[in-house]
């Protein structure tokens, strides 16, 4: 699929000297507003309230969503990378906009399944393409940090719900005067409605900013002072190309599909249900020492170190290593998440640690797998092959839920848990993790039969795609 | 090598302030909600 001129990787191929300190800013203007689809819950309750619907009908729109960014950025993956940084934004750009236009119309209309085709699946699309848009980019303008580059972009994803969060509840407040964001008060359908209108239009804005600033850089650009032939070789970092088609057929891929569906599966354990989880552990027959207001404090400081954790782990995975920093993510997060289960619950202060730091490494693992993929299959097709990865995601999306939910349905009525009712759904995600933890011990370099040949560069590979040997 | 830089700063510094300040307003408003669980 051709895209028009101004859109083509050809036309934002960077001049010498071309500061390449422009391409995070352009990164993050797409990630932070993609961010957004972790804020869902500012307006969940407005809008069971407004459709006369149940909580999980409306969830559905955020499940639909998760499951399209995965789809979209597998399936959208290989076009990403041929046609670059540029087209892949504007894209983004018109789906997650056009996504929130749509569903704005849904809720004015009152018709629900507008909402899904808007925001879920039109502003699915939008996510996944947006999300791997600027990663092969960053990688090959950071071949020296390609984690602190990636910890970077993806960084903005957690960042774009610490934004979103507090913008939605003023724009609905100025929208809604009855609404004023304190807990128990819900604004009305039209102020939702609004808010999808002003969040469309301002993203619109801010991705079209990020897509006419990002550049790539020519095919024998290096940063000045780094000389990849000089650099002390490393056994699990590849200087060869493996194409996505390829490396989907390889057990490297899917250890690491198997290592971030564990990760994400037991970070969503907690994320799902930090505000209920911290009054049930801290709860003495029918009330909770933790009050309303401050386990919303605490969905907020995991938000914080959700977004730290994409930073700082990512950028410490390009000098302790990619397979060692997941040992940490893995083996000290399965660690932590039995002292979570088990002394958990004897100080608030412990278990408010114990949980920041698990989501800081759910965190971290999104962050460093772009760079996890490029040591082992090369900055060829990365982009392709970091989207086809993004399904583990999407099927963690469901399952976490899922394995969280039902084992608390089985344990009893929600506002009568107490820490005991977690311990089964915790264990689950200790198994999880150490499953994740042997398939990461398990990852070795890429076999040679996979490799591409040297003749195929990447801009012969781009004019040619077919040339690329699929075995 | 060094290379002249063919990218104005003021462009740079305009790029990463439109990302960086509503980052800083989204992190002052979350570090506000979550000192709830400190305060009560």
């Amino acid at each position: 699929m051709a895209v028009p001129s101004f859109l083509a990787r050809e036309r934002i191929i960077a001049k010498p000297g071309f500061n390449r300190w422009l391409i995070p800013p352009a990164a993050l203007a797409v990630h932070l507003c993609i961010g957004q689809a972790y804020a869902t819950s500012v307006y969940k309750a407005a809008l069971v309230s407004h459709f006369d619907s149940t909580l999980t009908a409306i969830g559905i729109i955020f499940s639909i969503a998760i499951v399209m960014l995965g789809l979209s950025a597998a399936v959208f993956g290989t076009w990403v990378d041929r046609n670059g940084p540029r087209a892949a934004m504007f894209t983004a750009a018109c789906f997650w906009s056009v996504g929130f236009l749509v569903g704005a119309l849904g809720i004015s209309t009152n018709q629900l399944w507008l909402v899904y085709l808007g925001y879920g699946v039109i502003g699915g699309i939008g996510l996944g393409i947006g999300y791997i848009s600027p990663v092969s980019t960053l990688i090959k303008w950071f071949p020296d940090r390609p984690g602190l580059a990636t910890g970077m972009a993806i960084m903005g994803f957690g960042g774009g719900a610490l934004i979103a969060s507090p913008l939605s509840r003023q724009l609905m407040n100025w929208y809604d005067p009855a609404y004023d964001g304190t807990i128990g008060t819900t604004p009305d359908g039209g102020a939702v409605a609004g808010l999808f209108v002003t969040l469309g239009l301002i993203y619109l804005v801010f991705m079209m900013f990020g897509a006419f600033i990002v550049r790539v850089p020519a095919d024998d650009w290096k940063p000045t002072g780094f000389d990849p032939s000089a650099a002390k070789p490393k056994a699990m970092v590849t200087s060869e190309s493996v194409s996505a088609g390829n490396a989907i057929k390889t057990p490297q891929f899917w250890l690491l599909w198997t290592v971030l569906f564990c990760n994400v599966t037991a970070g969503i354990g907690i994320l799902e249900q930090a505000a209920p989880m911290i009054q049930d552990f801290f709860r003495n027959g029918e009330t909770s020492t933790v009050a309303a207001a401050a386990a919303g404090g605490f969905v907020g400081l995991l938000s914080l170190f959700n977004m730290a954790g994409r930073f700082v782990w990512s950028s410490t995975s390009d000098f302790i290593g990619r397979k060692g920093i997941y040992m940490v993510y893995l083996g000290v997060g399965l660690v932590l998440y039995v002292l979570l289960a088990t002394i958990g619950s004897s100080a608030i202060w412990l278990f408010v640690a114990l949980a920041a730091i698990i989501i800081s490494f759910y965190g971290g693992g999104f962050a460093t797998v772009p760079a996890y993929l490029r040591d082992l299959f090369g900055t060829y097709q990365v982009g392709a092959i970091h989207g086809r990865l993004l399904t583990a995601w999407a099927a963690a999306g469901i399952a976490g839920p899922l394995i969280v939910n039902g084992v608390l349905d089985a344990q009893g009525t929600p506002g009568q848990l107490v820490a005991a009712d977690y311990r089964p759904a915790l264990f689950i995600m200790v198994g999880l993790l150490a499953v994740g933890f042997v398939a990461n011990l398990l990852v070795k370099p890429v076999a040679d039969k996979w490799h591409e040949p040297h003749a195929t560069t990447p801009a012969t590979a781009r004019a040619n795609p077919e040339r690329s040997t699929t075995r | 090598m060094s290379e002249q830089s063919s990218t104005p700063t003021g462009l740079v510094a305009f790029a990463w302030a439109l990302v960086g300040l509503p980052l800083v307003y989204g992190l002052v408003q979350t570090i506000r909600t979550a000192s709830a669980l400190f305060t009560g």
